[in-house]
């Protein structure tokens, strides 16, 4: 009784045939190798002279093809193709540019020193053998922290609100959050300058950043917690309240055990998106050379200060600390991006499974 | 037995139906909308602390704190009184802001379409991810790479901009200086700008219809007619509105552009010239040695922004919402 199938090997008669990709292949060919040749003929030098010709000769090439062996209509739609391409090409470029320096001028600026101490003996010119940047973790630490505590519970309440409790006000909270995720950074910092120190007459503190990172954090935080709550299944909720649950309960149990890994990442979203935050702490910690374990009282240092302070200071080696700086804090918001990602991705993973 | 049947029952006082919430929930709405309203509030609050102390620095300068182009310091010795305008400030920032969108929003809109229509699937994934890791770049870091890595290639562009279309009045130059323009620091928030307006776009163009784009497949077009003719109506509030909120992030960086930009106070429609103006550099500029009256002005500065942008940001977010609505 057994019955062998044949399976035949799927078609794809859509599939471009070697004779069709061989006009595009040539005239791959044909742009590098005209550009060669006109660069070396050419007075244009260099990498943008080169990088100018092979754009040029790509998109020419291209649409001569398609004008060739199709139509007008082929040809333009090869032109918008190369440029499509080419703005992928020019995304990519600034962030690999970005990291590669950050790579280069900060590795070799690293040491397990710059862990242990801080900047109070050492001035900023002199070796990076001396002083560190202990100050600033410890600041950005509390500050980040701080932050993170007051606009946890804030964020999440207003994605409660629009989401679950759908109040009268929704909508329009729903609009100034929108809004409130563009104030710009140094806007903030002003608003707690002007209430934090001139109104209620404090001094520079971690405490008054912390402040300031707050209102750029809300949003983010409840953005992304609105998007998480969104996609928890309307059943949920309903099995909740059938089961006789009030409204508070059915959140408490039902909802936010759901949507938990969401919600932590939208809060890792958040501090990946403040830690990195200059301008405000320009007008509200103060900076500090030393080691300031009190974050209600005197200036403070965080990451983003100690680097803006030596970028200001220039001389090469304050240069030097200022990239070991931004080196420690690209792989802080690289490590929080990949979190907020891996936490993502999960999330989704087991959506697609549920569904299944 | 069946007398107990037959025995009348008092019947029990119906249960009392009601809509009224329980008292945990009224709690806990009470909590929530409080929670809810912090924004709303805080929103408030910036603009009226801003306007509370910068209101003074208003008032002396009349209309011309927007206009006017100076900013000086009082000196008693010489009886010269403050004069504090952000006109030049306002129109660099304009200006910066303007070149970034130019710059940033073709390459933002043609990576959108390359990540919808044009990328091939392995492409994809990394992609997004460049494009999400750009976005969570701090401003420092752009500030930092734009003056140190970005500044030496721009100047040359910036020359060679010069030599081949200096007869255009924007591209002339005064004074061979070509670093710290207004062309560099446009260059580096183009950068900054893209992943949000790509990150909108791509989202736009993900709801044209697929019936329609398939319709127009199914008539024979290419690729290219079919986004001209399906994708760009569909989604082109969305991407008005996502470059308008790349403005807004334009217009309010502070660090990135204090760093590649020369801050002058006036006027120059040269923007290779290493001369502009943005109001949040300058705050940032004049903060450390501002004596009580500068910092009224600085305040009143800060509003000026906050209402900028807060308007550029309301019109986009308008403008995305009724796109994604139909």
């Amino acid at each position: 009784m057994s019955q062998t199938l044949i399976a035949k090997t799927p078609q794809k008669p859509w599939k471009l045939t070697p004779k069709q990709l061989l006009p595009d292949l040539l005239g791959a060919i044909f742009t590098v190798a005209a550009t060669f040749a006109i660069v070396a003929l050419s007075p244009l030098k260099g990498k943008l002279g080169f990088a100018l010709v092979l754009i040029f000769m790509a998109i020419i090439t291209a649409t001569a093809i398609s004008w060739i062996t199709r139509d007008r209509k082929a040809a333009t739609n090869a032109t918008t193709t190369v440029l499509v391409y080419i703005a992928a090409a020019f995304v990519i470029i600034p962030l690999a540019s970005v990291l590669y320096e950050i790579v280069r001028l900060g590795a070799n600026a690293l040491s397990i020193g710059m862990f242990t101490t801080d900047m109070s003996q050492t001035a900023s010119e002199t070796e990076l053998s001396e002083g560190g940047l202990l100050h600033a973790v410890i600041g950005t630490a509390y500050i980040v922290t701080f932050a993170t505590i007051i606009s946890t519970p804030i964020g999440i309440l207003t994605a409660l609100y629009i989401v679950e409790v759908k109040g009268r006000f929704a909508g329009p909270v729903r609009f100034f959050v929108q809004a409130m995720s563009g104030v710009p950074s140094i806007v903030a910092g002003l608003f707690i300058f002007a209430v934090w120190m001139v109104q209620l007459g404090n001094a520079y503190s971690g405490i008054a950043g912390a402040l300031a990172l707050t209102v750029l954090m809300i949003p983010t935080v409840a953005r992304t917690s609105e998007e998480v709550l969104k996609l928890i299944p309307p059943d949920l909720r309903e099995a909740g309240l059938a089961l006789g649950a009030t409204q508070w309960r059915t959140v408490a149990m039902v909802i936010i055990p759901a949507a938990r890994s969401g919600l932590v990442t939208a809060v890792i979203l958040g501090i990946a998106r403040v830690v990195g935050e200059t301008a405000p702490l320009l007008l509200t910690v103060g900076g500090a050379d030393a080691i300031n374990l009190n974050p209600t009282q005197g200036n403070m240092s965080a990451f983003p200060y100690h680097v803006w302070k030596n970028l200001l200071i220039g001389s090469p080696n304050a240069i030097s600390r200022a990239w070991q700086g931004v080196f420690v804090l690209m792989v802080l918001v690289l490590i929080f991006f990949a979190l907020a990602r891996y936490l993502g991705a999960a999330k989704t993973g087991n959506r697609r499974s549920r569904k299944r | 037995m069946s007398q107990t049947l037959l025995e009348p029952k008092t019947t029990p006082t119906p249960r009392v139906i009601t809509t009224e919430p329980r008292f945990t929930d009224k709690v806990f709405r009470a909590v929530v909308t409080s929670g809810g309203l912090v924004s709303f509030v805080l929103l408030g609050l910036i603009g009226f602390f801003l306007i509370y102390n910068g209101f003074e620095a208003i008032r002396n300068a009349g209309f011309g704190f927007i206009t006017g182009f100076d900013w000086v310091d009082a000196i008693p010795e010489e009886n010269q009184p403050a004069s504090y305008g952000i006109g030049a400030m306002l129109y660099g920032t304009i200006v910066t802001g303007i070149l970034a969108m130019l710059m940033g929003v073709p390459v933002a809109v043609g990576t959108a379409l390359f990540l919808s229509y044009y990328a091939p699937e392995w492409l994809k994934k990394p992609m997004v991810v460049v494009v999400d890791v750009m976005a969570a770049i701090p401003s420092i870091v752009y500030g930092l790479w734009g003056y140190f890595v970005l500044m030496p290639h721009a100047e040359y562009w910036a020359k060679l901009i010069h030599k081949y279309f200096g007869f255009i009045p924007f591209f002339d130059m005064p004074a061979p200086v070509f670093t710290r323009s207004p062309f560099i620091a446009g260059l580096v928030l183009a950068i900054m700008i893209t992943p949000i307006v790509t990150a909108i776009a791509r989202e736009v163009f993900a709801q044209t219809p697929l019936e329609r784009i398939q319709a127009a497949y199914a008539l024979g077009a290419t690729k290219w007619s079919m986004i001209k003719a399906v994708v760009f109506p569909y989604g082109r509030g969305g991407v008005v509105g996502g470059a308008m909120l790349g403005l807004g992030r334009a217009l309010g960086e502070t660090v990135a552009v204090y760093t590649v930009l020369n801050l002058v106070y006036d006027i120059k429609i040269e923007i290779l010239l290493s001369a502009g103006g943005n109001v949040a550099s300058m705050i940032v500029n004049k903060f450390g040695e501002a004596d009580f009256v500068e910092l009224q002005a600085l305040m009143a500065a800060g509003f000026v922004l906050f209402l900028v942008t807060l308007m550029v940001n309301f019109l986009a977010n308008t403008i995305i919402n009724k796109t994604a609505r139909e």
